[in-house]
């Protein structure tokens, strides 16, 4: 065997790893109709979201940093300013290809412009709320453990521990889905966080702001003691798209494959 | 850290943000990224021409709409079946274009496009345009897919939401472009027009 063919098949395998190291399990969810902490006057708080697959694990600067060298215009020196702002990967250390430079932790500090953009490559797309709460509804054991006082209080203990402590490696804590880490870990991003328009206050709801809101008034929360996914809606209402925090990563989502022809 | 300060910070990355902005003005970057528009002149980093958003008008023409690049342009979304804000709108960016002198309004070029593209189809958007009497040669009442209409709401930071009977929550504003889609004047004054966007038009028309 000559050294070139070597190095060909050296480089084919390679690009065999590289492949393999960033094809993301994808779970098949059923969807359904569920109450959403998202009420509205046509809805009733009732959300329906048609079967979908999601990413089993957020996004890792491992699977990130893959990214960005496959598309370089969205590394955090060629990023243009109108997509990211100037926290974008700022802390970040990518790529990260030693074992030691926590790979397989989940990908934080990124825009919303620059998730999307990853989940395309991956031919995805961000999670919708709905696609995304739904998921979360689940604890190990239960498709929707929200009745649930005590789990409530358990993902709710997130939220005052230390955000300055490192992430965990993603895959933790699988839920009955065989989704980890839609609590405990990070904030996520959604496909529709610039439409969570939240009516702060509902004493208003009857009387619609006509101006602001275009056809009806803005959205009323439901599930007033569920407080964990209200603080998600909160902070997600409250993002530009540009906005990159040191909590703030992704998951992605792709279509369903039931009722396809193989 | 309490959830209070996980709210600061996230503040104070708000805060730090608009400071990022002043300091990217004037930049250029050498690669933009995937989708988006090369042109023979660089962008400034801070043009919203740099996302891909693929139009088409109610004449049927098909464009980006980084194409209406070269002129100052007051970018807005609607939908055609709104009953309350959306003629407000419209009547809102003509009160406006009264204050502007005939070679002023000459120069502006207005795009709305649909938070409803299955519904506001490109005979829908003809209606309207009629209905309105809009110049055809400055106004685009445009269509485009469901991800570029989310992309577009999220680079303007306009925030809609389907409501399921064929209503959209939505909130309101103008946002004027200058000829490089740097976003340089904004209102939310809706039935009449507002004297800093007009000053702000003036400005970049002069």
């Amino acid at each position: 065997m000559s050294s070139t063919t070597r190095h060909t098949i050296l480089g084919a395998v390679l690009l065999a790893c590289a492949h393999l190291a960033w094809s993301a399990t994808y779970i098949e969810l059923p969807g359904g109709t569920f109450p959403s902490v998202l009420g509205n006057d046509a809805s009733a708080g009732q959300a329906t979201v048609p079967p979908y697959r999601l990413r089993a694990t957020p996004v890792t600067k491992g699977e990130f940093g893959a990214f960005l060298a496959s598309h370089p215009q969205w590394q955090r020196e060629h990023a243009a300013r109108v997509f990211v702002d100037a926290d974008y990967l700022a802390d970040q250390a990518l790529p990260a290809t030693r074992p030691d430079s926590g790979a397989d932790r989940p990908i934080t500090q990124v825009s919303w412009f620059a998730a999307q953009a990853f989940c395309e490559a991956e031919d995805a797309r961000l999670p919708t709320w709905f696609e995304w709460e739904f998921a979360a509804a689940a604890d190990a054991t239960r498709a929707d453990a929200r009745g649930d006082a005590a789990w409530r209080a358990r993902i709710l203990g997130w939220y005052s521990r230390p955000a300055s402590r490192a992430l965990p490696a993603v895959g933790a804590n699988a839920n009955y889905y065989g989704i980890s880490d839609l609590h405990g870990v990070i904030w996520e991003w959604v496909d529709d966080f610039n439409a969570l328009l939240v009516n702060a206050d509902s004493r208003s709801a009857n009387d619609p702001d006509k101006l602001k809101f275009c056809g009806a008034g803005a959205i009323d929360l439901q599930q007033r003691d569920n407080y964990a996914i209200l603080m998600r809606v909160a902070l997600l209402s409250s993002l530009k798209g540009t906005n990159s925090t040191s909590s703030l990563g992704f998951r992605c989502v792709r279509p369903t494959t039931r009722g396809s022809t193989p | 850290m309490t959830t209070l300060s996980r709210r600061s910070l996230l503040l104070a990355t708000g805060a730090s943000l608009l400071a990022a902005g002043t300091l990217a003005i004037g930049e250029e970057r050498a690669a933009a990224p995937k989708g988006t528009i090369q042109q023979a002149a660089p962008l400034p980093a801070t043009s919203i021409y740099h996302l891909s958003v693929p139009l088409t008008d109610q004449s049927g023409k098909t464009f980006q709409l980084a194409e209406r690049r070269g002129a100052p342009m007051i970018v807005s979304m609607f939908y055609t079946s709104c009953q309350y804000v959306c003629p407000m709108l419209m009547e809102s960016i003509q009160a406006t274009e009264q204050k502007l002198s005939a070679t002023e309004r000459a120069r502006l070029k207005v795009t709305l496009v649909s938070f409803d593209p299955e519904h506001d189809t490109v005979q829908v958007l003809r209606k309207t345009a009629e209905a309105h009497s809009f110049d055809g040669a400055r106004w685009a009442l445009a269509r485009t897919d469901a991800a570029s209409v989310r992309k577009l709401a999220a680079m303007l930071g306009i925030q809609y939401r389907a409501i399921g009977n064929g209503d959209f929550n939505h909130t309101t504003a103008l946002i004027l472009l200058d000829a490089d889609g740097q976003v340089v004047g904004k209102t939310s004054e809706l039935g009449r027009a507002d004297a800093e966007f007009v000053r702000a038009l003036k400005r970049v028309l002069s």
